[in-house]
């Protein structure tokens, strides 16, 4: 598929707390870096697609609060639709608004703020308020609930998840716009504090503030630009049940059927061998491996081992997370499409020193939302 | 716009939002049963068969809504757990550490998420045998709480 391309990016340095700048300012900054680097000016675009969440800026509709910045005042105001989801969810819903014949090109712009609330009460309202949210589980001791699972079920073992953490720590020492960059060994990680077990301090990603921006644009447009457009060559989201006693937490089946849908419009057969980097949404470290096998990059159970063997380390098969990942930057509903911006500056060759050994004609970027990645969305980019 | 910053200003704000939520015919009927009695209900859809812990009205993968009542025993298997150690107190039903669990009751085909106590953390497996500990009679409301938490089955083990 070569409907829709990504002809601009822009994301801010994600930081513990970007304290000079609020929501706006920080929409502003990627709107007009994105613009800057599609080398258009605001004229072209016809349609806005702002994505924020309610409880993270502490107040209701957050996503028409930031018109101002986006652009789509611009002359008089513009067409503008809202997501509360994660990023790529907006990429994909951006997309579908090209498509319908209506538009030719569309800003997507995320952003949010974890310093400002309370990471733990406000994840903690994401459950349902009958029978789960009296007890005060939140995302990281649900985040425990399915590492504890999956290790269980397959035998896997706290060092398995440690080697995730060692490696994209490493690699966002390349990455400037990372949060958290070290050079750490694996019992760096076994001996970081217990935050809720088996999953401790450095399996787990910090929190964070940050906001990013892509420019969309149809075939006839993208194609006119000066400069090397990405085309989305597939795109599906899947959603599996809320409840957590519902699921088998040592599966992700609407991952499964996000990727087999995705593979399907991009005519990938082997993700193994056809994909060359892969962006993907590693909230906790026990993450990685188990999306991996979802994705179809090794059979169940072996997630763990494909991280040791060194098949997704930087400079390895399929490098995973060159950027440092999630694990090294977490602005929430953000972090989704920092994966794309991710993947597609890997495939125009532009992403610096975090660039991997080339040629990358294909990259895979992925987003989730909801407690122990209840929703996926699965991007293909390519040439 | 240049300005010379010589401070960032925070503006301290707090939100305290009352709600009063409707819990439905099948959550009420779930959480008087178990307020009245100490007793736990599952719903069954008639199409799947498949008993749900919590109950729904309509079964969530057929949608059918002539679910039925099945009462459950109060004991099951541990699915997973987690040890909670950090510090969250605005949150938090107890002093960290403590546990959370995944509990499949006998006769459900789906688990409950809740509390685990009455057991030093190591000797917890996945797959082991638990009860539920219910609220002295007169100190349940009508909440989820109402069920204290799970223990092993068979009373406290150290």
């Amino acid at each position: 598929m070569t409907d829709i391309a990504i002809v601009g990016a822009a994301q801010t340095g994600y930081r513990r707390r970007i304290d000079d700048a609020n929501f706006s300012e920080m929409v502003y900054e990627v709107t007009s870096g994105a613009l800057a680097d599609a080398r258009l000016d605001i004229d072209a675009i016809d349609n806005f697609i702002t994505v924020s969440n309610d409880f993270w800026d502490g107040r209701t509709i957050s996503s028409m609060a930031v018109q101002d910045a986006c652009g789509s005042s611009y002359q008089g105001g513009r067409n503008v639709s809202t997501v509360e989801g994660d990023g790529t969810f907006g990429l994909l819903y951006g997309m579908m608004r090209i498509l319908s014949g209506a538009y030719k090109t569309t800003l997507v712009v995320v952003h949010c703020k974890g310093s400002e609330g309370n990471m733990r009460q406000i994840t903690n309202g994401m459950f349902d308020y009958i029978y789960t949210r009296p007890l005060g589980i939140e995302a990281t001791a649900a985040a425990a609930l399915q590492a504890r699972r999956y290790m269980d079920r397959y035998g896997l073992t706290e060092e398995d998840f440690a080697h995730v953490s060692v490696k994209n720590r490493g690699n966002a020492r390349l990455n400037p716009h990372a949060q958290l960059a070290a050079d750490m060994t694996i019992e760096d990680v076994m001996t970081s504090k217990v935050m809720a077990a088996p999953l401790k301090m450095h399996d787990l990603s910090p929190i964070s503030d940050g906001a990013a921006a892509v420019i969309l644009a149809d075939r006839n447009t993208a194609s006119k630009l000066g400069r090397k457009p990405v085309w989305i060559k597939g795109i599906a989201n899947c959603s599996e049940a809320h409840y957590l006693g519902d699921r088998d937490l040592a599966e992700a089946p609407a991952l499964r059927d996000a990727a087999h849908r995705a593979y399907g419009m991009a005519g990938i057969e082997n993700p193994f061998e056809e994909i060359d980097v892969v962006e993907l949404y590693d909230a906790y470290s026990y993450m990685e491996p188990l999306w991996l096998e979802e994705l179809g990059f090794c059979p169940r159970g072996k997630g763990g081992e494909l991280t040791r063997l060194g098949a997704t380390a930087f400079d390895g098969p399929v490098p995973v997370n060159p950027s440092g990942g999630v694990l090294s930057a977490h602005a929430v509903l953000v972090a989704g499409l920092a994966r794309v911006i991710e993947a597609t500056l890997q495939i125009r060759g532009e992403a610096g020193e975090r660039q991997v050994e080339g040629p990358v004609e294909l990259a895979l970027a992925h987003g989730i939302n909801g407690p122990c990645g209840q929703s996926h969305c699965v991007v293909i980019l390519g040439e | 716009m240049s300005v010379h910053l010589e401070e960032n200003i925070f503006y301290d704000g707090r939100i305290r939002m009352p709600y009063k939520w409707a819990v439905g015919k099948t959550g009420s009927f779930f959480l008087t049963q178990l307020r009245d009695h100490a007793r736990i209900w599952g719903s069954r859809c008639p199409d799947c068969e498949m008993v749900f812990m919590p109950p729904r009205k309509n079964c969530p993968r057929c949608l059918v809504t002539d679910t039925t009542w099945v009462e459950l025993p109060p004991r099951g298997v541990l699915e997973t757990f987690t040890v909670v150690h950090f510090n969250e107190p605005s949150l938090q039903p107890m002093k960290p550490p403590y546990i959370y669990g995944i509990v499949k009751l006998d006769g459900a085909d789906t688990g409950l998420t809740h509390l685990v106590n009455e057991i030093e953390p190591d000797s917890l497996w996945p797959g082991m045998r638990m009860e539920a500990v219910f609220k002295k009679a007169n100190q349940r409301r009508g909440e989820i709480t109402d069920l204290l938490y799970f223990r092993p089955e068979g009373g406290a083990r150290q």
